[in-house]
């Protein structure tokens, strides 16, 4: 076998981390995309640009505020340890939060963006055959935005996969349960253990690529079945 | 203007341009200078008196001490490296990437456990064995000498499978330090320099862990190739070898 078994586990640990954070960026993603492609209060600007933070926020500001909010001591933690809660930090569910935080653009952004295009008439035509809106949202908003929802989970997925600043404050670097790929490959470079650093790279590039060809083969498809 | 005061203005621009150049050119050196994490602080104190004294200024980088040796080793330009052990001076002078002679011990480091809360750690570290004990941070020991020492310290304990599941990993001692510092562990091995200020605990609790549970952390800083021609990395490691500021090492912890 060409990856050691902490290879392997860390493969497997990056690969549940980004598929937990895809669905639940899938289950809160969706809606709130929906309420700021709809809404017209001014609050869906400043919270517009809120969601839009991770993407210009460089992840070490996010690490550290994660850090310090959700240590014992933090405004965050302090309430979790009220609610008999273990705090986050060091946790699996700790990644997944702040993945969650990390990727919530990739998620919101291509859904918005097909919500925005989809215009009025389908609404209209739904609410003249008397759909309720929330039959007019499962049965004619989530299938017309099939191709946001696709790009969002494949976008989410692969930038989660990418993490590397945030883990780095949060994770404390612990096998199987926050040593992602991106850390055991930061750590094998640091050791000069080349040779593994190598193989796992290899793997993250190939991933990567293949992530980004599927891509770009869907919304080829996608624009053809438009044309048709 | 009069020819008088032209001759008199390019005088005085004349004096003016060769005290700036003697300052300038002559004295006011730089060296990079790569430093491990658990010297951030005294190397601050020290970089200041080096500029009072000889007007050479220090850029400094902390960071753990193996991943410096790794930057080196692929031609990080730094002029001087302090390290947390003698071992990686050592290869970086058999790799040919430091100045032959120039090794010398700045410091021994001493390893203590340490908590930002009062009275949680004991002064014999029975804390380790007790139930309730929470997440235990301490440095990559594959890159991080203090991280080994720790891992020196729980093996001889006989605590390393006890307490395993509970640990959490800093890159360096630094970051080890922000985990206990922030309160997301319960407690951490980390510098006594760390926790120090002016010869008296800063906060928390600790138990200074006796010698005899882990090897002795001898920190070595050598001169690199890059920095063989530098004056203010020579007035660098002139000046860690001068008795006050030895002095000054002491007061942070270290044993010389």
């Amino acid at each position: 076998m060409l990856l050691t078994p902490d290879n392997l586990q860390a493969l497997w640990l990056t690969f549940k981390v980004a598929a937990l954070t895809t669905l639940i960026l899938l289950l809160a993603g969706t809606p709130l995309a929906w309420w700021l492609a709809r809404s017209r209060a001014w609050v869906t600007r400043p919270i517009g640009a809120l969601v839009a933070l991770p993407l210009v926020l460089p992840p070490s500001v996010l690490g550290f505020y994660l850090l310090v909010a959700l240590g014992p001591e933090g405004p965050l933690g302090r309430w979790m340890l009220a609610l008999g809660l273990p705090t986050l930090p060091f946790t699996f569910a700790g990644l997944v939060v702040a993945s969650v935080f990390y990727s919530l653009p990739f998620m919101v952004q291509p859904i918005l963006n097909s919500m925005q295009a989809l215009g009025e008439r389908p609404l209209e035509a739904a609410a003249t055959l008397r759909a309720s809106p929330l039959d007019t949202f499962f049965s004619v908003v989530l299938p017309l935005c099939r191709p946001g929802l696709v790009t969002g989970c494949i976008m989410s997925f692969a930038h989660t996969v990418g993490e590397f600043g945030v883990v780095l404050m949060v994770g404390g670097n612990i096998p199987g349960v926050t040593r992602v790929v991106s850390v055991q490959i930061f750590d094998h470079v640091e050791a000069l253990e080349y040779a593994d650093a190598h193989r796992l790279a290899a793997v993250m590039l190939a991933f990567s690529f293949s992530v980004l060809l599927a891509l770009q083969v869907y919304s080829a498809r996608q624009a053809r079945k438009g044309r048709a | 203007m009069s020819e008088l005061t032209t001759r008199t203005f390019i005088r005085v621009a004349a004096c003016a341009i060769a005290v700036w150049a003697s300052c300038g050119g002559a004295t006011a050196g730089e060296a990079q200078v790569a430093v491990a994490a658990n010297f951030a602080e005294p190397i601050k104190a020290i970089a200041a008196v080096l500029e009072k004294t000889t007007g050479h200024t220090l850029k400094i980088s902390t960071g753990a001490s193996g991943a410096f040796y790794t930057q080196i080793r692929n031609g990080a330009p730094f002029d001087v490296f302090l390290s947390a052990d003698n071992e990686r001076p050592e290869m970086l002078e058999r790799d040919g990437l430091a100045q032959p002679g120039t090794r010398f011990t700045y410091a021994t480091g001493k390893l203590v456990l340490w908590s930002v809360k009062a009275d949680r750690v004991d002064a014999r570290g029975e804390v380790l064995r007790s139930a309730d004990l929470g997440k235990v941070a301490y440095a990559n020991p594959k890159t991080a000498p203090y991280g080994e020492a720790a891992l020196q310290v729980m093996q001889r304990l006989g605590l390393r499978a006890a307490v395993a599941p509970k640990l959490v990993q800093g890159e360096s001692i630094g970051q080890a330090f922000a985990f206990v510092k922030t309160g997301n562990a319960d407690v951490g091995f980390v510098a006594l320099s760390q926790v120090l200020q002016g010869g008296r605990l800063k906060e928390g609790s600790m138990w200074m862990i006796p010698q005899a549970h882990y090897d002795v952390i001898r920190q070595d800083a050598v001169i690199l190739k890059k920095g063989a021609n530098n004056e203010a990395a020579q007035a660098l490691v002139r000046l860690l070898q001068s008795p006050n500021i030895k002095d000054l090492i002491r007061s942070y912890g270290y044993d010389l």
